[in-house]
């Protein structure tokens, strides 16, 4: 069975006056134990909010309404109370956020703060949550961690920062860890090194990580599943290989081809999605893809498409997809 | 249930189309946008119903006022006898009874109005003119004057901190000693005193405003720095400015009338004022605390007023909240 | 009336086809403290030190990582941040020592791109506004209607239709934004545009359509980039010329396709490894080199290279007293005193002791973590 089983989650905000938003609109997706699993999409595809829905951090007040299911190990997280949720916050699921100076708190020594995780959730006396605290920020790669503990927030650089939020987070080693882009804030030799202790960490303790992200190359870099999103539904997943080299669905395809690569060459014309991400359908009138989509067919509208499934578990949410293309093919 | 495939098309194409903006619509401005947000706000329209009420009573209330407002009606027919502590109380008359010279109360509510209305509004006019002329100022020279403008800016600030370290009752007191007391010195008092948070306010989001980009695109563009802070970074610096003026006029209404209060205002007390009304109403609070009530009601409603609606502009023109 | 920029152009220097020449350009911003008057207590070398050379026609790519001054670089060469010392000579006219008024004439020329699209846009100006102005402070165009024209073919150029012309900045998408932007800067018919990280900002599928928009007016109009980014492959794929600064200077500096194939230097080389790269099979091949620490603070920079306190190859002779210059090794210029014996092999790469780097600086003791990795495939 799986560690996380999430489905048709569903997030609408409704404000007065004003059109409801479906931020999330029917995403389900699951995550074995261990497994590496990645989310991606544009800004407004609905990855972030899928994520703090997860973690019951979704403000609660009216006009904000979660549906769906999120069951983690047989209990619905999205059916928990504030207090339990306060309880699985941290000890079995832990969040790592984008920007590292926003969440920790900037009067409290970053020493405090991971202790403090240890003493709430592992039951630890403050001596003991101390040592562990250091040893945890070493194993992040904090250089001289004894001192570092007595320092606030601000007099680390933004890498260091981002390494002693990920040591909050595996302070209580939880089962689960969400990484809501965990490196774009910072700059591509810093993120090689967060990427490399996410990936280590992960393949050390065993914990389940599901990887937010806009970048395609992060998540070819490390993910076994890849969950792509648009406007707060999956469109297509695959294994990681598969994903990348027998891609179906139109906006996948369309991402990658408009993405300038490394290895190649000048000149090379990339060919963007047209339109923006503002021109999207409603799920209910047909594919919200559509009126941004060259392969689309009168089929793709009047009603919504559904997951079309393969025997390899490869899904792609399109009625006129992209033909099956050997690996070969799809690399040259 | 589908639809002819025609239809499907049609509805597509349709749907692109609302999608995309339409060119027969002007572009919304910032302003526009800010007032639209502003209409749906119920705090802001309960804050404007009572501004109009007010304003209407202070324009065109004198004219059809029953009774002069300096009138002292009450002790010529004999009725009134403050001396004796004898102030009769509201009648079919006089709505809101006699003050403690005869006068008719609600009369010189009315035209009380008119008075506090324009103090209001001098007073802080003075506060603003004089604020925005120095923060203008010094946020144009700390912003695009380089090593000088920063020691205009210097200089600046350095006398509104002098100013702003002022116990502002102290600064009324040694204008009103300055000048004598009557109402001129008492809005010039209350003005001076609202004068170095408008210079701050504005010195601050001009600042703000320099280090952003469309101010380094629009140097790159050519234009001179004196169109740039003209055109660009005042413009964009005064929405704050504007809130701010809305709600010190509710401060400056509650100021003059300590003031008045304190018997720095208008030594003339025959024409009223909601402050100075409330200040010789004192005398009479175990005879007649109406006479102490009716200012008081009148100067939270207006203030409230003018607060709400502050409050809810500064809501509308906040940039984070716009959609 | 027309202004002379277009007559002070006929001046133009001799024959070579550079539009920009920098020679040892350096931008100190002065470190102050003090109430009433300023006391200078240290300098931050955003750039210290540069030279290149933007061919007329041609894109330079100027890549590296935030607070390696490649933007401050950008802006000292429009001289938009004055520059401490060296000179910027732009179609042979040496910018740093004309009045304000003659490189207020020379901008026609020359213009900018930004980031943010909607920073970098005046909220309170309609996009009628947004492009008149820069028509209105050069002079250029009679009356309204023939602005209107220029303005309408500039908007045909970027691809936005007429009717934006009544709208604002807050009414449009990132994309689309970037756009103005772009006509903003293309309106005055400008031969040098400098592009300060003009995709980052945008969405994924929205980056490749500025690109491409990039290219195709840089085809038309024969306009000569100067293009400013963090993203490698971003600049890789618009650039002939690829400049790689690190700590206010350039350590490497090769034709596009050069660069990729064969990167000289250490950074260049950890940065190129650094990149992800949307492909499973490629990821999984290539080797990394990963970088110990921070980038130092530029007010307090390493003595000698400046590379030396990350580098995995730092030498125990030369590297920590004597500041390498760009020297060409076989077509690619670098600034690395051991290029040659990196590049054959003959050295290969080490442990390095991390040093903590504050966001504030001061610097702090040393000690030892992370191991980088051997050379691999630089992909």
């Amino acid at each position: 069975m799986a560690l996380l089983d999430v489905q048709d989650l569903s997030v609408t905000f409704s404000r007065r006056g004003q059109r409801t938003v479906h931020a999330v609109d029917g995403v389900s997706f699951t995550v074995d134990a261990g497994e590496v699993v990645g989310l991606v999409g544009e800004s407004g595809c609905g990855k972030s909010v899928t994520s703090l829905a997860l973690m019951g951090l979704l403000p609660r007040q009216r006009g904000v309404h979660v549906g769906g299911s999120a069951s983690f190990d047989g209990t619905d997280l999205l059916k928990l109370d504030p207090r339990s949720m306060r309880d699985v916050r941290g000890r079995d699921v832990a969040m790592i956020f984008q920007d590292p100076l926003s969440s920790l708190n900037p009067v409290v020594p970053i020493g405090i703060q991971v202790t403090e995780v240890l003493v709430r959730h592992r039951d630890m006396s403050r001596d003991a949550a101390r040592k562990e605290a250091a040893e945890l920020l070493d194993r992040v790669g904090i250089p001289d961690p004894r001192r570092r503990l007595k320092e606030y927030p601000h007099q680390l650089s933004g890498g260091m920062r981002q390494r002693a939020l990920i040591a909050m987070a595996v302070a209580c080693r939880p089962r689960l860890l969400i990484a809501d882009e965990p490196t774009t804030a910072l700059d591509v030799t810093i993120q090689a090194q967060i990427l490399e202790l996410l990936k280590e960490l992960v393949r050390d303790s065993g914990t389940a990580l599901i990887m937010i992200t806009h970048d395609l190359g992060v998540v070819a870099g490390m993910c076994d599943t890849i969950n792509v999103l648009y406007a707060g539904r999956v469109v297509e997943t695959a294994r990681r290989k598969e994903l990348f080299a027998g891609r179906r669905h139109p906006y996948t395809v369309g991402l990658l081809r408009s993405i300038p690569r490394l290895d190649a060459g000048r000149g090379e014309k990339l060919t963007p999605i047209r339109g923006s991400v503002r021109d999207v359908l409603p799920w209910t009138e047909g594919c919200a893809f559509a009126p941004r989509c060259d392969r689309r067919v009168d089929a793709c509208v009047g009603e919504p498409p559904a997951m079309t499934p393969t025997h390899t578990g490869h899904e792609f949410r399109c009625v006129n997809p992209f033909p099956l293309v050997q690996p070969e093919e799809a690399r040259a | 249930m589908t639809l002819a495939p025609g239809k499907k098309k049609e509805k597509l194409d349709r749907l692109a189309e609302l999608s995309a903006v339409h060119d027969d619509e002007r572009g919304v401005s910032l302003w526009r946008e800010a007032m639209r947000r502003l209409r749906r706000n119920p705090a802001a329209i309960v804050g404007a119903v009572i501004l109009a009420a007010f304003v209407l009573v202070a324009v065109i209330g004198p004219f059809l006022v029953p009774y002069e407002p300096t009138d002292t009606i009450g002790v010529r027919e004999k009725v009134v006898s403050s001396g004796h502590g004898i102030i009769p109380g509201p009648s079919a008359d006089h709505w809101l009874g006699y003050d403690h010279q005869g006068r008719d109360e609600f009369s010189r509510m009315v035209v009380g109005a008119r008075q506090t209305l324009i103090v209001g509004i001098v007073s802080t006019l003075i506060g603003l003119t004089i604020g925005v002329l120095i923060g203008g100022v010094a946020g144009a020279a700390a912003g695009l004057g380089g090593r000088w403008g920063r020691l205009v800016d210097n200089v600046l600030m350095r006398i509104v901190d002098m100013m702003l370290s002022l116990p502002s009752l102290l600064l009324a007191v040694s204008v009103a000693a300055l000048l004598g007391p009557s109402l001129v010195t008492v809005m010039i008092a209350v003005g001076m005193v609202s004068v170095p948070v408008f210079a701050r306010l504005l010195r601050g989001a001009m600042i703000a405003q320099a280090n952003r980009d469309y101010v380094l695109a629009a140097s790159s563009l050519g234009v001179r720095k004196s169109k740039i802070a003209i055109s660009h970074i005042v413009p964009n610096s005064l929405a704050p400015v504007i809130v701010q003026a809305t709600l010190t006029l509710a401060t400056a209404i509650i100021e003059v009338a300590a003031l008045s209060f304190l018997g720095l205002g208008n030594p003339d007390s025959a024409v009223p004022e909601w402050g100075l009304m409330l200040a010789d109403a004192q005398k009479y609070l175990d005879v007649r605390p109406g006479l102490a009530i009716y200012p008081a009601v009148g100067i939270i409603i207006t203030a409230l007023g003018f607060t709400l609606l502050g409050e809810a502009m500064r809501e509308a023109l906040d940039p984070k909240l716009r959609r | 009336m027309t202004l002379p920029a277009t007559d002070v152009g006929t001046t133009r220097a001799g024959a070579t086809d550079a539009l920009v020449e920098v020679r040892d350009l350096k931008v100190h911003f002065p470190i102050t403290t003090g109430v009433l008057f300023d006391r200078v207590v240290g300098h931050v070398k955003a750039v210290d030190g540069v030279d290149l050379t933007v061919p007329r026609g041609q894109t330079y790519g100027l890549v590296g990582e935030s607070g390696c001054g490649k933007s401050t670089l950008g802006r000292a060469i429009l001289q938009l941040t004055p520059p401490t010392a060296g000179e910027v000579r732009f179609d042979g006219m040496e910018l740093t020592r004309l009045s304000a008024g003659k490189m207020r004439g020379l901008r026609r020329r020359m213009q900018m791109i930004f980031q943010d699209p909607m920073s970098s846009l005046d909220p309170r100006q309609n996009v009628e506004s947004i492009l008149t102005e820069g028509l209105a402070a050069h002079g250029i165009g009679a009356g309204r209607s023939e602005r209107r024209d220029i303005i309408n073919r500039t908007l045909d150029a970027v691809g936005l239709p007429h009717w934006a012309l009544s709208r604002y900045p807050h009414e449009f998408s990132g994309g689309q934004r970037q756009r103005i932007g772009i006509a903003r800067a293309l309106v005055l018919g400008p031969e040098l545009i400098v592009a300060d990280e003009p995709v980052s900002a945008l969405d994924v599928s929205i980056q490749a359509q500025v690109i491409n928009l990039l290219d195709e007016l840089q085809e038309e109009l024969g306009l000569t980039y100067l293009v400013i980014a963090h993203d490698l492959a971003v600049v890789r794929h618009i650039s002939d010329v690829v400049g790689v600064m690190y700590l206010g200077a350039l350590v490497e500096e090769a034709p596009s396709d050069r660069l990729y194939r064969e990167p000289l230097h250490p950074y260049t080389r950890a940065l190129m490894s650094a990149v992800p790269v949307p492909d499973p099979d490629l990821e999984d091949r290539r080797e990394r080199i990963l970088l110990a620490g921070d980038l130092p603070s530029p007010a307090n920079p390493p003595s000698g290279c400046r590379f030396h306190t990350r580098c995995p190859w730092a030498q125990p002779t030369r590297c920590a007293d004597e500041r390498p210059v760009l020297r060409d090794v076989g077509g690619t210029k670098v600034a690395c005193h051991w290029a040659e014996q990196i590049a054959s092999g003959e050295l290969r790469p080490h442990e390095v002791r991390v040093e903590l780097v504050r966001p504030g600086d001061e610097g702090e003791a040393p000690s030892i973590v992370s191991a980088p990795s051997e050379p691999g495939t630089y992909v």
